[in-house]
């Protein structure tokens, strides 16, 4: 890993990122997509793009969009992608447009990665200063966080997927990042934007409200209160000016106004499109409803389409509470583990969502993980193609390889958040003084 | 049962013979007064083209409007007013269909294909008399009643997602119109036999007589209909009259082990036959309590045209030897009965050719003296049926159990420039076709994916598509419903519309018994509103009595059905549910332990360090070592330290924690049941 991060610094990061477009140009010239728009990993019933074609041919047929049980996004994604499914430039293939509009969505959201790290990397060198180890800690190993992460975000062969198979994640994405980097970058408004488009795209993103109040209540990377009591307690000074700022609700109280301003702005929109047919319920019976009631049970990479029962979709909240407890002085890794936990329970997943978790991930990445992602990413469409085109199979073939995905999600958001505990162990043992290893 | 029945046979035996001579009495009494209610039986018989017999059964019995006194019926049947009655139904039809109609050898203009040719399995469509929201109430009770009735599935089309309300491509069209089709039922003499009981004299006497259900359901194709409409719905407190037409299309091939056999030209002699001989009966008498009980014999357009070909050969003479009075012993075929009447189609401007039909009154004939019509070709024949302007089929493409796509292909029939050349005097010949489709939910139709070929040529939709009618399905709730109206050019030869669709998942417990064999899609209708199927005969006044032609002479669309698609569908593993949800649960117990393992685990190594530092100040090299161990075995190590005092504790709060969870279930059973 370490090699890597040096190959990467030694280039320049935006030969990289113009790389990463022009290999997903090369990738939309090819003949029918290469049949990704299809893939059950990419397109979900959520997130495909013919669905949302579908929805917008009934529309322009004066019926509602919601008539049948084929689109489920949002009527505002009809409006504004809609025409896209439709309009065609001669010679060029059929959804050139389209595909045009998720890669530039690709790259904001890479460079909204990228600032956010840049901002993260300031803030933690900042609360370092502040608790005075800045010497102790190798400084040039964050000096290309934030590249990095939104390299790996362009380069990740799931982001260049989803982002290929015409889905509608790009953008879902990119709404989550948005919303992230308005908050790390205290955009109040930016943020409350993001918050409330991501939530009306996708309904997950809800609960990125808790660390999103964390990064502006307590600013985006602050040590625990406890350490800078600690520290002063130690060496018996107190100076209270450079202490860390409070929890502080002014930005919150601005955040919820705006988000509520974002929300009734969405709303009406949605009302306002949706005026002859239905109305607002209609669209949160198929949109919202869809997503908790799984309608739909077609396969895909969740773990939860052959669990044929209801589904208690209680249990991503389950750990919200306690992640939120323990992770409350890092906000943003917080967002990423709710991401990450989402992608992982959500009812309709697809590579799109562990595309942005791990666009969002910064840290090692060990050799078994990655082999497993391989190992799945190569392995599902061949179960998939054995059990529903040649017959040959059956549904275990393709849960197995859903469960080993599942598997190595888990391991990794577990040893994410350990890994980030015994950071932050380290760092304090490094206040109070207390004799610690340079490594663990 | 059995035991059960034989008396109650017999009573209704000697009450229908009371009430046969209450009713003679009643009669002539009620002979100025009201009209009386009615009984038809007629039998039609057609040779088809290669070498079948089509029998087509007519019924008919009707009751007159009547005050609401007026609820006891003579002859007509008790249960179908009732239903009437009870289920607002304005007009009703019901098949039961086994096999495919030949479309391309036994025709598809004439009145008995457009309108008797049905889908397989049961159709069943109602028009109700009520308002808009009780309709669908309305039909599910019928459904069942009906299932009740005639001894088959009809109840499975009471749920939602397996009818539909055409808006306007279906015939009768009306917003009140429910349509539902089974494709798969399986139709046998179980289904008949309450279908005759509805007749007065059943099968023991009369036409029906010759209902033999194994040379029935030998057939190649058998269709038994039900038709009810309500006639003069009248003033308040009247009971509207009700026309009940029952049919039975039966399509057979006349007994191969002909004596004559053993002539070489025999080959393509159409194959001679009787009624005996096809029936294994005679018909012995009328049914007394029918008005009329007729036998027709019917040769078609094309057969006529080629009849007299062969005779103008053959003697050279300008007398239509088909009418004339001699012409049972014509040259080329010989029939054993003397008809009582011969009618000649009113030839129209499509075709010069008109058809000739014979009729037989089988009053004439008693128990001594059967009759039984023969037919013997001398000469061998070969003629073409009328047929539709296009034939319409159907078929599915693409592989595998993801998607697909339904093609629906019309193709024109040679027979048809006959009519392309008398519309064509317009300046813009356009052919108008209508298309109505159905499919369940679970093919998942992509409506904007819809693309249309002419002589395979892409087109675009909106010149050849007039107007459509969409209404998609919605998962577990409803079909997909497809009403099109399509203006093709007269000269077209071919036209190929078709639609892409996802294939849908079942939840495991909606497969039914034998998923792995496929689904189906019901047929789709295909009708041609310009032209009708339709036969005048000359001298229209002695044929009002007869139902049969006079359903002949009304105008109606042509019409045709297309194929039962069958749609392999994905199926589980249906004997791993249980290990599902097992390895499922695993996998959440793995995320919540180790996740949660990870969040608490400062806390206990603080402690133990502090701890382990308070008893012996170890090296620091061991302790993580020890801490590694730790790791390893989970939480093993820290198992001795744990206080055993607060056990009691631990007891009371996990009971706590039981009784939670146990209401917790309890609320959830409740709210979910």
């Amino acid at each position: 890993m370490e090699k890597v991060k040096k190959k990467i610094g030694s280039f320049s990061f935006w030969n990289w990122v113009i790389a990463s477009i022009i290999f997903r140009l090369i990738l939309i010239y090819f003949p029918k997509n290469l049949n990704l728009s299809s893939r059950p990993e990419v397109s979900t019933p959520l997130t495909s793009f013919r669905r949302l074609a579908e929805g917008y041919w009934l529309k322009q047929s004066s019926m509602s969009p919601y008539a049948g049980s084929m689109y489920h996004g949002s009527p505002l994604l009809l409006s504004l992608l809609g025409p896209l499914t439709i309009n065609r430039i001669e010679g060029q293939p059929n959804h050139l447009l389209y595909s045009l509009v998720s890669v530039i969505a690709d790259v904001v959201s890479a460079m909204l990665i990228r600032a956010t790290g840049q901002n993260l990397r300031l803030a933690y060198l900042r609360s370092l200063e502040s608790l005075h180890l800045v010497k102790q800690i190798e400084v040039s190993e964050f000096l290309f966080s934030g590249d990095i992460a939104a390299l790996i975000y362009l380069c990740n062969p799931f982001t260049i997927v989803a982002c290929v198979g015409l889905s509608t994640s790009p953008i879902e994405n990119m709404a989550v990042i948005l919303c992230l980097y308005g908050a790390c970058s205290r955009l109040i408004p930016l943020a409350a934007f993001g918050w409330v488009i991501a939530t009306h795209l996708s309904l997950y993103p809800a609960i990125l409200i808790i660390p999103v109040i964390f990064l502006l209540g307590c600013g985006p990377d602050s040590p625990p209160r406890k350490l800078f009591l600690q520290r002063h307690q130690q060496k018996e000074v107190l100076n209270q000016s450079k202490l860390p700022p409070r929890f502080s609700w002014g930005p919150i109280i601005h955040f919820a106004f705006w988000a509520f301003l974002w929300s009734v702005y969405v709303l009406v929109l949605c009302g306002i499109s949706l005026k002859q047919f239905g109305g607002l319920w209609e669209m949160f019976k198929s949109t919202y409803g869809f997503i908790l009631t799984v309608e739909d049970l077609s396969p895909n990479i969740g773990v939860l389409w052959n669990f044929f029962l209801i589904v208690f979709h209680v249990n991503i909240l389950f750990m919200i509470l306690p992640l939120a407890i323990r992770l409350r002085h890092r906000p943003c890794y917080l967002a990423f583990v709710y991401v990450a936990i989402c992608s992982m329970l959500k009812s309709y997943p697809s590579v799109g969502d562990s595309a942005l978790y791990l666009g969002l991930l910064d840290m090692q990445f060990s050799l078994f993980l990655f082999c497993g992602y391989v190992g799945v990413s190569l392995l599902s469409p061949v179960m998939h193609n054995l059990w529903i085109w040649r017959g040959t199979g059956n549904a275990n073939f393709y849960f197995a390889t859903a469960m080993v995905y599942a598997c190595l999600q888990i391991v990794l958001v577990v040893e994410g958040v350990s890994a980030m505990l015994n950071h932050d162990r380290k760092l304090r043992n490094l206040i109070t003084g207390k004799p610690q290893d340079a490594k663990s | 049962m059995a035991l059960l029945r034989r008396p109650l046979l017999l009573l209704l035996l000697i009450v229908t013979h009371q009430f046969l001579q209450f009713r003679i009495a009643f009669g002539s009494v009620n002979e100025e007064g009201q009209k009386q209610e009615e009984f038809y039986e007629e039998l039609l018989l057609k040779p088809l083209p290669d070498r079948k017999l089509l029998t087509h059964f007519h019924f008919q019995s009707s009751t007159p409007p009547s005050t609401s006194n007026g609820r006891h019926h003579h002859l007509f049947p008790k249960a179908i007013s009732q239903l009437v009655l009870k289920f607002q139904v304005k007009e009703m039809e019901l098949s039961f269909t086994q096999g495919r109609w030949n479309y391309e050898s036994w025709g598809g203009f004439d009145p008995i294909p457009s309108g008797n040719a049905k889908p397989p399995g049961v159709e069943l469509w109602a028009v109700f008399d009520a308002p808009q929201h009780l309709i669908d109430a309305l039909w599910k009770n019928l459904t069942h009643t009906l299932s009740g009735l005639f001894c088959a599935s009809i109840n499975f089309l009471e749920s939602s997602t397996a009818y539909s309300a055409p808006e306007w491509s279906f015939p009768p069209a009306s917003g009140k119109l429910r349509y539902g089709t089974l494709p798969r039922e399986a139709v046998c003499t179980e289904n008949l036999t309450p279908w005759l009981k509805l007749l007065p004299c059943r099968d023991k006497a009369g036409i029906s007589m010759l209902l033999d259900r194994p040379s029935i359901y030998r057939g190649f194709y058998h269709s038994q209909r039900l038709h009810l409409t309500l006639t003069g719905s009248g003033s308040e407190g009247m009971d509207p009259g009700i026309i009940l037409e029952q049919t039975l299309t039966v399509v057979l091939q006349p007994g191969s082990q002909r004596a004559s056999l053993a002539y070489a030209s025999e080959k393509h002699i159409q194959p001679s036959w009787s009624l005996s001989s096809i029936f294994g009966k005679q018909i012995s008498g009328r049914c007394v309590l029918a008005e009329t009980s007729n036998v027709y014999f019917l040769l078609d357009r094309g057969l006529v045209a080629e009849l007299e070909h062969i005779h103008k050969e053959n003697e050279k003479s300008e007398e239509n030897v088909l009418i004339s009075e001699k012409f049972w012993t014509n040259p080329s075929f010989e029939l054993s009965a003397k008809p009582d009447r011969i009618f000649v189609e009113e030839s129209s401007l499509l075709s010069k050719n008109a058809s000739v039909l014979y009729k037989f009154e089988i009053e004439k004939y008693s128990e001594s003296e059967p009759f039984d019509l023969g037919l013997f070709w001398k000469t061998p024949v070969v003629w073409l049926c009328q047929q539709a302007p296009l034939h319409a089929s159907r078929f599915l493409m693409g592989s595998g159990n993801e998607r697909g796509a339904i093609a629906i292909s019309l193709k024109s029939t040679q027979s048809s420039e006959g009519f392309m050349g008398s519309n064509s005097n317009d300046e813009r010949c356009e052919l108008r076709v209508d298309v109505f489709q159905v499919v369940p939910w679970y093919v998942k139709v992509y409506f904007h994916s819809l693309q249309v070929f002419v002589d395979q040529q892409p087109k675009a939709v909106s010149d050849i598509i007039e107007k459509i009618h969409v209404s998609p399905s919605k998962d577990k709730v409803s079909p997909g419903v497809m009403e099109l109206v399509l203006t093709l050019p007269c000269s077209v030869s071919s036209a190929v519309l078709t639609i892409e669709f996802d294939k849908g998942f079942l939840h495991i417990d909606e497969y039914p018994p034998d998923a792995n064999q496929g689904f189906d899609i019901p047929s789709a209708i295909v009708s041609f509103p310009n032209f009708h199927a339709r036969m005048v005969f000359l001298e229209n006044d002695s044929l009002n009595k007869s139902p049969l032609l006079s359903k002949f002479q009304e105008k109606s669309p042509v019409m045709s059905y297309t194929e039962v698609l069958l749609v392999p569908l994905t199926t589980p593993d249906f004997s791993m549910p249980y290990n599902v949800i097992t390895i499922t649960c695993t996998v959440f117990a793995l995320y919540f332990g180790s996740l949660l393992n990870a969040l608490r685990r400062r806390v206990a190594e603080e402690e133990r360090f502090l701890k382990d530092k308070a008893a012996k100040k170890m090296g620091r090299i061991p302790l993580l070592l020890s801490k590694l161990l730790a790791k390893l075995r989970g939480r093993h190590l820290e198992g001795p330290q744990a206080p055993p005092a607060s056990s009691s504790f631990i007891n009371s709060k996990s009971v706590l924690k039981v009784i939670l969870i146990a209401g917790l279930a309890a609320c959830w059973q409740y709210y979910f049941s």
